[in-house]
């Protein structure tokens, strides 16, 4: 039998241990709302110094040396190209290699070196990928301080993102899809292009958004490969201008995107600039939580949604 | 009458037919390995990616060691290159980087190993449904964002804490990188104490363990690969680090351990010779690159870390 001061011991350690585990509990709300707090003073003391700085002319207006007449009209209208080629370039070749390492990639020693490889490309800082663009894009091939350089560097660094939701989302498919498949007669590019990538599309779209939300707010790659950060002007639209401008004449344009813009902004002393820095702010933040929401909802969908 | 066609004691159909449906299977295979072979080369597109890295950074470093031997590059105490009493110290650059990382890791490390128990031991299943996205969003914002907080929020709040702290200094750069990189360390650690599997937990409660005995010493020693290679995750982030450092650390070269003075790290200086105009093929143009392969060599020393941390301290169940 227990005595009475046994019992009373006992109880007082698991008192001791429960009060250990609700301090511990505590503790990692505590750190959680670290987080929560830093983002929401972030994006209210932005929204207070920008959003009345937010007007029809600060979209339609080109950077000026007065601040209250500046306006990001060149840097999104940058953002956009720069974002579409990026994707156009991106999207396919991360694709690509994400189906070939999960459908036709042999075990051998070609294969780790690409796997290794590709954990190893998301671990180079993306300043590292401005100076290979500096040096490539840039000077090698000549395409110069432009639009084309900037997409293709961010591609670049966006690529090993596309290829793990690739493959993840590819994973997610269970076998007896491809058995089904083959065992039907099909090739492995018809169990590919019918079956595989259709159902892995959504978990693709979610990789492929948030690899878009990342290169939107890059700065860095792009300030290396020496965007200019004063364009009041934009890109000749295709066929405009005299002479003629060819289809994919803006791709070469000197360009300037939405961080780089805030960045020269941020970097000035007067006050003025600093409001237009986080108006610029707001509006980039905004995008990039927009798409990081879409990509979200997306895979919550997918998840509510697919029963195999 | 018709049926009888199809029935399988019927001799098959001699003649055109068949050799016209092997034909279109010898194109069908063809078009497969064409196709085989696109994706081969998307694939192995990264490893060329990869080699024009080390290439290109290699190239352009290989001119300036020509001029600024090895051993002034790593022992010198002073970066002046772009003045004309040039030195090359990589030091200098390095003392900044090492002293934000430092910070930042000092508010990464323990707060994103806390959210991580916390989620991944303590959290019921709706806080971590919304607390994991929120997380994301979190390590979503663009670092310019960042800097600019740091900046224009962070240094005045600390200003009045410390009033010497110079409006450009490494500690709120550090600390903002800091909380910048708890959703990467936090994320991975909780996806290496989830896979610990469900036994473990079992078995340590049924000995009368509480949650936080079972955590701290049956699932954190049993995830020690992955959260080792969270954290190595963590430090080549924060190394990699450069606009919140570009806006808030001042971008002049000191060489110092103190944060709370100002400072330049390699990839501000980066950022620094690219703002300028430096003809092609300068001098100064090939600092960046030297400062890069400095880069590019620590953050692959920090992945072989990791990935010989993720070897030794695997735990297979």
């Amino acid at each position: 039998m227990l005595k009475a001061a046994d019992l009373e011991a006992i109880r007082a350690i698991i008192a001791r241990a429960k009060r250990w585990d609700l301090f511990f509990s505590l503790l990692g709300i505590l750190s959680l709302m670290v987080g929560v707090l830093t983002f929401t003073v972030l994006f209210v003391d932005m929204a207070i110094q920008g959003v009345p700085r937010l007007s029809l002319d600060f979209f339609t207006s080109f950077p000026s040396r007065r601040a209250e007449n500046a306006g990001i009209l060149s840097a999104w209208v940058g953002t956009v190209l720069v974002m579409m080629v990026t994707a156009l370039s991106a999207v396919p070749l991360g694709v690509a290699a994400g189906v070939y390492l999960e459908e036709y990639a042999p075990k051998n020693w070609m294969t780790d070196i690409i796997e290794i490889n590709i954990s190893n490309l998301a671990g180079i800082p993306s300043i590292v990928y401005g100076l290979l663009a500096l040096g490539l894009f840039v000077y090698y091939f000549g395409f110069g301080q432009s639009i084309l350089s900037a997409g293709l560097t961010l591609a670049l660094l966006i690529l090993p993102v596309i290829i793990v939701a690739t493959r993840e989302a590819i994973r997610a498919i269970p076998q007896s899809i491809h058995e089904g498949s083959y065992a039907c007669g099909a090739t492995t590019w018809q169990t590919v292009s019918d079956h595989i990538l259709p159902y892995s599309s959504a978990g693709i779209l979610t990789g492929v958004i948030i690899g878009m939300a990342r290169a939107i707010g890059e700065t860095a790659p792009i300030i290396t490969i020496g965007a200019l950060t004063f364009i009041a002007f934009l890109p000749t639209a295709p066929f405009a201008g005299d002479p003629p401008a060819g289809l994919f004449e803006w791709i070469f344009a000197p360009f300037t995107v939405m961080p780089i813009q805030m960045f020269n902004w941020t970097s000035r002393p007067e006050a003025a600039f600093t409001v237009n820095a986080a108006a610029a702010g707001f509006v980039l933040v905004f995008m990039t939580l927009a798409m990081n929401g879409l990509a979200i909802y997306v895979r919550y969908r997918l998840r509510k949604n697919i029963k195999w | 009458m018709t049926a009888s066609a199809s029935m399988p004691s019927d001799p098959l159909p001699l003649g055109s037919g068949i050799s016209d449906r092997l034909s279109k299977k010898a194109s069908r295979h063809i078009k497969e390995r064409i196709i085989e072979a696109l994706l081969f080369a998307a694939a192995a597109f990264s490893v060329f990616v990869t080699i024009a890295i080390v290439y290109v950074l290699v190239k352009e470093s290989w001119v300036f060691f020509e001029t600024v031997p090895l051993s002034d590059f790593l022992f010198d105490t002073q970066w002046t290159p772009l003045f004309d009493d040039a030195h090359y110290g990589i030091m200098v650059l390095l003392s900044g980087t090492l002293t934000s990382s430092g910070v930042a890791l000092l508010v990464a490390i323990p707060l994103g190993t806390i959210i991580a128990i916390y989620l991944s031991e303590f959290a019921g299943f709706k806080v971590r449904e919304i607390a994991k996205p929120f997380l994301e969003l979190l390590g979503g914002v663009p670092t310019i964002v960042y800097g600019y907080f740091a900046l224009t929020f962070l240094t005045p709040i600390l200003q009045k804490i410390y009033p010497d702290l110079p409006g450009f200094n490494l500690l709120s750069a550090g600390l903002v990188m800091g909380i910048m990189i708890i959703p990467y360390v936090a994320s991975l650690s909780e996806d290496a104490m989830r896979a610990v599997p469900m036994s473990l937990r079992e078995g340590s409660y049924a000995m009368g363990a509480t949650r936080l005995q079972t955590a701290l010493w049956v699932v954190t020693p049993a995830a020690t690969s992955g959260i080792a290679s969270a954290y190595i995750l963590g430090i080549s982030r924060a190394v990699g680090e450069t606009m919140i450092l570009a806006v808030a650390a001042g971008m002049q070269p000191n060489l110092t351990f103190n944060p709370t003075e100002p400072g330049a790290t390699i990839t501000s200086y980066i950022v620094q010779v690219a703002l300028g105009d430096l003809p092609h093929g300068s001098i100064g143009y090939q600092t960046i690159f030297a400062a890069g392969l400095t880069l590019l060599l620590m953050t692959l020393a920090f992945n072989l870390l990791g990935y010989w941390l993720r070897k030794r301290f695997r735990e297979v169940y």
